[in-house]
């Protein structure tokens, strides 16, 4: 099932590239994608809310070297590997009616960019893992160096060695691991237990990596050249699913296997992220183009993913997982409505614009409420994303929660403001009047729909979401121990057993 | 001497007696058909031979290891070795076939010492024997110094084979002069000979230390370790481009594969010393390497720079002196083999089709993907292959490698490992930027577009290369358990 799952688009890439004529590809990658996204949606119905890993598959790979081909899905999961899929037939949609030049390879690119983020979210073997991580770069590199606009070139050679390069030393970390342990099995290391020492310098390495990924401050600047210069699939998929393969990195790996460490350096993570989630903000604010404003703006909000994860509780990981999901919803619809205003102006400057809703209603209406999701608004998605993770974040640092609902208040601010200036006030600009500037047309909006529709799906029924995470988030190893601690306070006024890290986590109640 | 002795074991060198029997056959055959033109005959010949001697590895695969007469042997290591050379071989030959008027003229002369020199491999990897290994050595340098002059009117074919013959035949009298030292120092020529002396306290131990000191030069020089390399890119640049694909992937699986047997049987308790000064050169070739290959422009002086970074990485193997990081080492040079000579096919694909130019700059590759789509994919995946991004041949080649010496305890030489890694994906992404990111100069629409502007040969070549890159990174165990350590 998984692996049907996970190599389908491959078959899809092949495919595609054999066919003849654009017309059949584009319909054989969309079949692709969308046949994926049915697999994936089996998924739901046998469904078991329980901590553990679920429709696991393993065979030996290597096995004179212990390495397995092991996947397994659970909830932390689950629900990124449905908007991976869900988000891909959207993204083959749209670059179908826009990709001029070579589209036989584009759509293989995106399908084989598919296969390795779904690999990635489903490997249980750290070399399978790492495997399907790298090669995740290059579908993305090539998306950027070949349809993107001027800078393109230096954008995706930045990707590139950036994300590569921090990778780099995760290898040496896993080899270690193996060398401790002697095996690759996250699951087997993960009841093994590591030395303090080791988990220090491991959880250095795998940090490294998943910071650059996310991007945490300071390692974030690859990631408005690449969002700027990329094709707009390729901001999607870029904003939506490849951005969540360095939180979810933390939570698959780093939370699990080095949960010493993890203690020891949550607060200096968190610090950062709150650093990201304001400057993030303030930048955003600051944006003549309003791709960077968006590209910005992720930083922000991915910011707000990993104090949650580093909240080191239920809540903060458990909304830091769904608050993953709103945001490759919310970013992947405004990276799309920028697509779309941008093929119809070729421009993305935000004084080109205003007064939009005048001309281009059904536009301003989805841009509203896609700033809105964004926004975090009572009621849709993003609110109980940000609110769980800020309740999380309260338990474990008050001073945190404090910081980061002022990143709330900017990211109102600044999309509030990217709002206005381009649907708000006179329609000045002749080319943006009436009937010069076409409104969405349904397919546009047929890619949109399923989108918003999530919107007000998550944020009226957030439970049926949260019901599939929760159990295993709850069996983490470093969320059980603070929660323990936390007892042990009240009943005997006890130190906790935990270090230093965790300590000053509690003492905060 | 019992004459039955001479013939009971000789199975154990059956590959290399085909191969023997082969070059005397090929030099009957081109004199048979003197005055005639092309080559065409002597080159399929050559396959022949070539594919005939990996079937004698085949065959011998797996057989219990015999010693013969003291000298080789044929173990697990040795086969490992050999498939290597023979496949870098035939996929060389392919290459040569068909394209150069210089090696049409005197194909026996040029397909005669190619084998010899593939014999000369061969043997390294099996001796057991400073002697043998010696004249191993020898065999297929000579061999090679004639080969990279084979361009008679070119003057940059004869600089190189006047710089490679120069330097190789300096770095020799180290290596003999080293060889007599552990002579003196084991009171034998036969590695387990020196090693079981040595261990049990006789011979002459202060000898030990100096000789490994000049064999190191000589090994060093052969595989283009810093400060050894200098000869490098100047070879590699003027000799035909066959030859430098074949000799890239052929000395460089064969000096290892001698290095190896030698340090690991006759020195192992010496491992202590020899250790560090082989990861100080680990480093030193990895980064010098690197970094330099990154200021090159022509693609060939790249690859040339390119080669001397993963001599460094399999450097690190050795360094790490176990079994496994041996089967290691022979993963590497057998995937080094297909991406490697991969790469130089396209190389001279890409070289004819700007007039037979026996060079070829960087530049010249913009815009390739447009013109010949497959040989630019291609080219990209030998050059991810090459940079070591999974799931590629190139990746488990440095993985298994890295892993060996993670578990021998030199995580910080493979921390300096993976950084060179790093640097060198951006040498081998500028490669795949200027064919798929750069928009080609004027000039390019007046050629005819073709799909492929290479013979059917070196097509073949590409095809088989990719073919086993790609099938080597998904299914490495099957590969990982056919090649063999020492010892295994």
């Amino acid at each position: 099932m998984l692996s049907i799952l996970t190599f389908l688009p491959v078959v899809g890439a092949i495919v595609v590239l054999l066919a003849p004529g654009d017309s059949l590809k584009k319909g054989l990658a969309l079949g692709a994608t969308v046949a994926t996204f049915v697999v994936s949606l089996m998924l739901l119905p046998g469904w078991q809310e329980i901590p553990d890993m679920q429709f696991v598959e393993r065979y030996a790979w290597m096995p004179d070297l212990n390495i397995y081909y092991h996947l397994g899905v659970d909830g932390i999961s689950l629900w990124l590997v449905l908007l991976t899929t869900l988000l891909m037939p959207i993204a083959v949609a749209f670059s179908n009616q826009h990709i001029k030049q070579n589209l036989g390879g584009y759509l293989a690119l995106m399908l084989l960019m598919e296969t390795a983020v779904l690999g990635v979210f489903l490997a249980l073997d750290l070399v399978l893992f790492y495997v399907f991580w790298e090669f995740s770069l290059i579908p993305m590199a090539f998306l950027i160096g070949k349809w993107g606009s001027q800078n393109r070139i230096y954008a995706a050679v930045k990707f590139f060695l950036y994300t590569l390069a921090g990778s780099a030393l995760m290898l040496v970390a896993i080899l270690a691991l193996y060398f401790n342990a002697g095996t690759f099995d996250l699951l087997e290391l993960q009841e093994a237990g590591l030395p303090p020492g080791l988990q220090q310098l491991a959880f250095l390495a795998f940090a490294l990596a998943f910071a650059i990924k996310v991007p945490l401050f300071p390692f974030h600047t690859w990631l408005p050249d690449a969002h700027v210069e990329a094709p707009t699939a390729g901001s999607v998929l870029l904003a939506g699913v490849l951005l969540k393969l360095g939180t979810y990195g933390f939570l698959r790996f780093a939370l699990p296997l080095f949960p010493v460490a993890v203690a020891d350096y949550a607060s200096l993570i968190s610090f950062l992220a709150i650093i990201g989630i304001l400057y993030g903000a303030l930048v955003a604010l600051a944006q003549r183009d309003l791709k960077s404003l968006v590209a910005y703006s992720s930083v922000a909000h991915m910011g707000f993913v990993v104090l949650g994860i580093f909240a080191l509780n239920e809540q903060g990981i458990s909304g830091a997982v769904l608050q993953m999901v709103n945001h490759g919803l919310s970013t992947g619809a405004l990276f799309l409505l920028v697509g779309m205003l941008y093929e119809r102006r070729h421009t993305r400057l935000l004084k080109d614009y205003g007064g939009l809703w005048a001309s281009v209603p059904i536009f301003s209406f989805f841009f509203l409420v896609v700033a809105m999701s964004s926004a975090g608004l009572p009621g849709l998605n993003g609110f109980i994303g940000e609110f769980t993770i800020l309740l999380g974040t309260y338990r474990s640092s008050p001073f945190f929660a404090v910081l980061g609902t002022a990143g709330v208040i900017l990211a109102a601010w600044y999309l509030l403001h990217a709002f206005r200036q381009v649907a708000q006030g006179e329609l000045t600009n002749p080319a943006n009047f009436k009937g010069k500037l076409p409104d969405l047309n349904w397919a546009e909006i047929g890619q949109l729909l399923p989108i918003v529709l999530l919107f007000f799906v998550i944020g009226l029924a957030p439970n049926f979401f949260l019901d599939k995470i929760n159990p295993s988030v709850a069996a983490l190893e470093v969320v059980q121990a603070p929660a323990d601690s936390v007892e042990l306070l009240v009943d005997s006024s006890d130190q906790p057993p935990l270090t230093s890290g965790s300590s000053s986590l509690t003492t905060n109640h | 001497m019992d004459t039955a002795l001479l013939f009971d074991d000789a199975v154990v060198l059956l590959p290399e007696l085909v191969l023997a029997v082969g070059v005397m056959v090929l030099m009957m055959v081109d004199i048979g058909r003197r005055g005639q033109n092309g080559s065409q005959l002597l080159a399929g010949l050559s396959v022949v031979i070539l594919l005939l001697g990996i079937g004698a590895s085949v065959m011998i695969w797996g057989r219990a290891p015999v010693e013969y007469l003291d000298g080789a042997v044929s173990d697990g290591f040795a086969l490992s070795v050999r498939l290597v050379i023979l496949i870098a071989g035939v996929l060389g030959v392919l290459l040569s076939r068909n394209q150069f008027p210089a090696i049409e003229r005197q194909g026996g002369a040029f397909y005669s010492l190619y084998l010899l020199a593939v014999i000369g491999m061969m043997l390294m990897g099996t001796a057991t024997n400073l002697i043998v290994l010696f004249i191993a050595l020898e065999i297929f340098s000579l061999a090679l110094y004639i080969l990279s002059g084979f361009y008679r009117e070119d003057p940059r074919s004869i600089e190189a084979a006047m710089k490679y013959f120069l330097l190789g035949a300096f770095a020799s009298t180290f290596f003999v002069y080293g060889c007599a030292l552990l002579y003196g120092a084991g009171g034998s020529s036969k590695f387990t000979q020196i090693h079981e002396t040595l261990a049990t306290g006789g011979g002459n131990p202060s000898l030990v230390l100096p000789g490994i000191a000049l064999l190191l030069v000589g090994f060093g020089f052969k595989v283009s370790l810093v400060p050894f390399h200098m000869w490098t890119p100047d070879v590699y640049q003027g000799a035909p481009t066959p030859v430098t694909a074949f000799m890239s992937v052929g000395t460089k699986a064969a000096a290892f594969a001698g290095f190896f047997r030698l340090m690991m049987t006759a020195l192992p308790s010496y491992h202590d010393q020899w250790a560090m000064p082989l990861a100080i050169l680990a480093v030193l070739t990895m980064t010098v390497g690197n970094l330099t290959a990154l200021r090159q422009s022509s693609v060939k002086r790249m690859l040339a720079y390119s080669g001397i970074a993963h001599a460094g990485n399999i450097l690190i193997a050795l360094v790490a002196g176990t079994a496994a990081a041996s089967s290691a080492a022979a993963f590497y040079l057998f995937a080094y083999a297909f991406m490697n000579i991969g790469a130089f096919t396209v190389t001279i694909a890409f070289e004819r089709q700007h007039g037979n130019e026996n060079d070829l700059e960087q530049g010249r590759l913009a815009g390739a993907a447009e013109r010949f789509p497959v040989l630019a994919a291609a080219m990209a995946i030998f050059m991810l292959s090459l940079s070591g991004i999974p799931p590629l041949a190139g990746f488990f080649g440095k993985f298994l490698v890295f892993k060996a010496a993670v578990e021998a305890g030199w995580a910080w030489l493979v921390v300096i490992g993976v950084l060179n890694s790093a640097i060198s994906a951006y040498y081998y992404l500028r490669i795949v930027v200027a064919m798929y990111f750069q928009q080609p100069e004027e000039e390019a629409d007046e050629r005819e577009p073709s799909i492929v502007p290479a013979s059917r040969p070196s097509v073949f070549v590409v095809a088989v290369s990719v073919l086993a890159v790609v099938v080597i990174g998904l299914q490495p165990g099957l590969w990982a358990d056919l090649l063999r350590g020492l010892g295994q």
